[in-house]
């Protein structure tokens, strides 16, 4: 017998199936708390700021990841703001087509220095283009759960 | 510096402030399923389980019976040199009455897991395996123990052919 | 060996809890940003980070480590993510050491952090996994169990009763009554209550075993010249050792842990220590369980095999005894969110020698003192010897 050795007739192949039960559970956060709680309650986004680094994150963090600063100042950014990058899917998470394209972005919200990423919609596929001008829309408040998906997707501006 | 510091981070939560959705969260279900191959000695072993037989492997070198089998020696670092049948009966190395479940859910029947030392391996090597037919009372290290199989057409090839383990003279 | 002299210069913990509302990154950046503080370091001085976290299944985050890394101060740096199971809070830091001791870098930020709380229902579900998925998995085994398996053969090859071994959890939880990031300090408990809670797996019991913690812990590591620049008291990091043993924990006799033996015997050569019982003053062995602290004394050759318990019923290992043992209050007292537990016993042992540990002071100015951490399947033993003068 050595390392070499194939599977014969002694040896089937064979796998033991299984799974690791566990869900997971997140809080989020001292940060995330209050921006979630926000866009539930008020409709509004909001991020944090350094002002030595002059950045504002949004997401927001209780640090500066550039300087390591405790970060107090709160500001409302958004709700409008700039497609950086976007994708179409056709395929949907499993491998099976979609009916109707789901369209992911990165979303530079006016008044934030980082991207969010979120869907758009009621958007025209051939209106798709990196710079056009997106707004958030939140669902119904009686909808709203705090959650990223309180805001339904983010929609062209009308000029 | 600890003794300089007033107030430490970390909020603390209860369980009810999930419950009462004092605070927000969200949930996520991994969803990881998995066909782990059994490779080629397992492979070999539980196929053996199959068959009412414990097998494991030997090394010439360091001249050891190991059982899980393994198809190179980890001490010697070489490929092990034959298969060896072994009994299917042991003796007791420790053991343990438990009253939880993998999940921690209560049992009121204590589960009896027990490290089995199977004769005919080398002294200490042992397998973790169920004890059965035995109060949790009477079991005591050193007490030799005897495989109780599944019926031959319920077996699988599974750890799980053998039910447990239970006390012979 | 050609080594540089590698010193802690700065440590920093959140409280730990049984359910944070901090996330990973916002623990891990509390402990990191306050070890930074306390030294009056930015992060302008980090050259690169060391962090130790346990497995992704309890945070729920794939890639934790990197997930974590702007917490642990690693924006744009050098980063370095180990995990040896419970070994690893004390494996980090000898991460960080190697990274100064060769002169690589000059300041190193350790961070470990944990959040076992994401883990729903149980963090057992993850634990199931560490057992083989074809030969142990399929008995549905809970990770209490492989601890009762060691417990008992430890008990039976040296005639110990359960009261021998309660002791530790009643000096541990009391210890643990002084420090203000416990989670389970009780001036007030005594051995009958640990031999009256719920039997989980005899011979452990619930009084016997450690919380399920969320918290994170940091060090600051620092070269001699940077150390002696900021610092008038430096904890130089005198021993590093570790060692794992195979995976095939059924083939071993679990009654004493070998591999704890070999990753001292490392430590204590680097460190020049001969006679580890006289030369060790303050020790923080693991003890995520009660018997646990007995088992590693042991491997850490500070006792006799089976003689940890009389030096406990004899009050040596109290934290006014001749050598204090988890004067923090350890898992068992502080919590256990695993590989910041390991990493706030290096931190006791800094604290400690520094004389800045307040109420868990110990007396006597110990100049010498150990942390080890053991995880995996009953397999890995880490260990660190920290040093004040020389």
């Amino acid at each position: 017998m050595s390392i070499l050795e194939k599977p014969n007739k002694n040896v089937e192949a064979r796998v033991v199936e299984g799974e690791i039960p566990i869900q997971s559970r997140y809080t989020y956060g001292l940060a995330g708390e209050k921006f979630f709680r926000e866009i539930m309650d008020k409709a509004r986004i909001l991020g944090t700021r350094c002002v030595e680094c002059d950045y504002t994150y949004v997401p927001p963090t209780i640090y500066c990841e550039r300087c390591f600063a405790k970060l107090e100042e709160w500001v409302e950014v958004g709700p409008e703001g700039t497609v950086q990058s976007f994708t179409v899917l056709l395929v949907a998470l499993g491998g099976s087509p979609l009916d109707e394209p789901e369209i992911m972005a990165l979303i530079q919200l006016d008044g934030a220095d980082s991207v969010l990423v979120h869907r758009l919609g009621d958007v025209d596929l051939d209106e798709l283009a990196i710079g056009m001008r997106v707004k958030a829309v939140f669902k119904p408040k009686k909808q709203r759960e705090g959650s990223i998906l309180d805001i339904a997707h983010f929609a062209p501006v009308e000029d | 510096m600890t003794s300089k510091i007033k107030e430490f981070p970390g909020v603390a939560l209860r369980e009810s402030d999930f419950a009462e959705k004092k605070i927000l969260y969200t949930t996520w279900e991994p969803n990881a399923r998995y066909a782990w191959d059994a490779g080629i000695a397992i492979g070999r072993y539980l196929a053996e389980l199959k068959q009412g037989r414990i097998i494991g492997t030997r090394c010439h070198k360091c001249r050891r019976t190991v059982v899980p089998p393994r198809n190179f020696c980890e001490w010697c670092f070489r490929p092990m040199d034959e298969w060896v049948y072994l009994e299917d009966y042991g003796v007791v190395n420790t053991y343990s009455i438990t009253y939880v479940k993998w999940n921690m859910v209560r049992v009121e029947q204590p589960i009896l897991p027990a490290v089995i030392e199977i004769a005919g391996a080398s002294k200490g090597m042992g397998i973790m395996h169920l004890l059965g037919e035995v109060e949790p009372d009477e079991v005591k290290i050193g007490m030799k123990v005897q495989a109780v199989w599944k019926p031959a057409k319920e077996r699988v090839g599974a750890i799980t052919d053998i039910l447990y383990f239970k006390p012979v003279e | 060996m050609g080594l540089r002299k590698v010193a802690v210069v700065g440590a920093g913990m959140t409280k730990f809890v049984r359910r944070a509302l901090e996330t990973g990154k916002e623990l891990a950046y509390e402990a990191a940003k306050m070890a930074l503080d306390s030294c009056e370091l930015t992060l302008d001085d980090v050259d690169g980070v060391a962090l130790g976290t346990a497995p992704e299944a309890f945070d729920g985050v794939h890639m934790k480590g990197e997930y974590l890394s702007d917490g642990a101060g690693a924006w744009r740096k050098p980063f370095m993510r180990c995990y040896v199971g419970g070994g690893t809070g004390v494996f980090t830091p000898i991460q960080g050491w190697y990274h100064v001791a060769s002169g690589l870098f000059d300041v190193c930020l350790v961070v470990c952090e944990e959040k076992m709380s994401s883990c729903q229902p149980h963090p057992q579900g993850a634990f199931l996994t560490i057992f083989d998925h074809s030969t142990e998995r399929p008995l549905e085994p809970n990770l209490l169990w492989i601890f009762a398996l060691e417990m008992n053969r430890y008990m039976h090859m040296h005639g110990l009763q359960k009261k021998d071994i309660a002791l530790v959890s009643v000096k541990n939880k009391r210890n643990a009554a002084d420090h203000p990031c416990a989670m389970l300090g009780d001036p007030n408990i005594t051995v009958e209550d640990v031999l009256n809670s719920e039997v989980l797996a005899w011979p452990v019991q619930r009084l016997d075993v450690s919380p399920i913690s969320d918290g994170a812990v940091a060090l600051v590591l620092a070269s001699e010249n940077v150390a002696k620049r900021i610092t008038d008291k430096p904890v130089w990091i005198k021993g590093v050792g570790w060692s794992l043993d195979s995976a095939y924990w059924t083939n071993r006799d679990l009654y004493y842990p070998k591999y704890v033996e070999y990753a001292a015997r490392m430590a204590y050569e680097m460190a020049g220590i001969r006679e580890p019982r006289k030369e060790i003053h303050i020790v923080e062995p693991y003890d995520p369980f009660d018997y646990k602290e007995l088992h590693h004394l042991e491997g850490l050759l500070l006792a006799d095999k089976g003689d940890a318990p009389r030096l406990t019923a004899e009050g040596v290992t109290a934290r006014t005894g001749n050598m204090p043992v988890c004067p923090s209050g350890g898992l068992l007292g502080v919590g256990n969110p695993i590989a910041a537990a390991g990493l706030m016993k290096v931190a006791e042992i800094f604290w400690q020698l520094r004389g800045e540990a307040g109420k868990r002071q110990v007396p006597g100015k110990p100049i010498t003192g150990l942390a080890q951490a053991w995880g995996d399947l009953m397999q890995v033993g880490t260990v660190v010897i920290l040093g004040i003068g020389g």
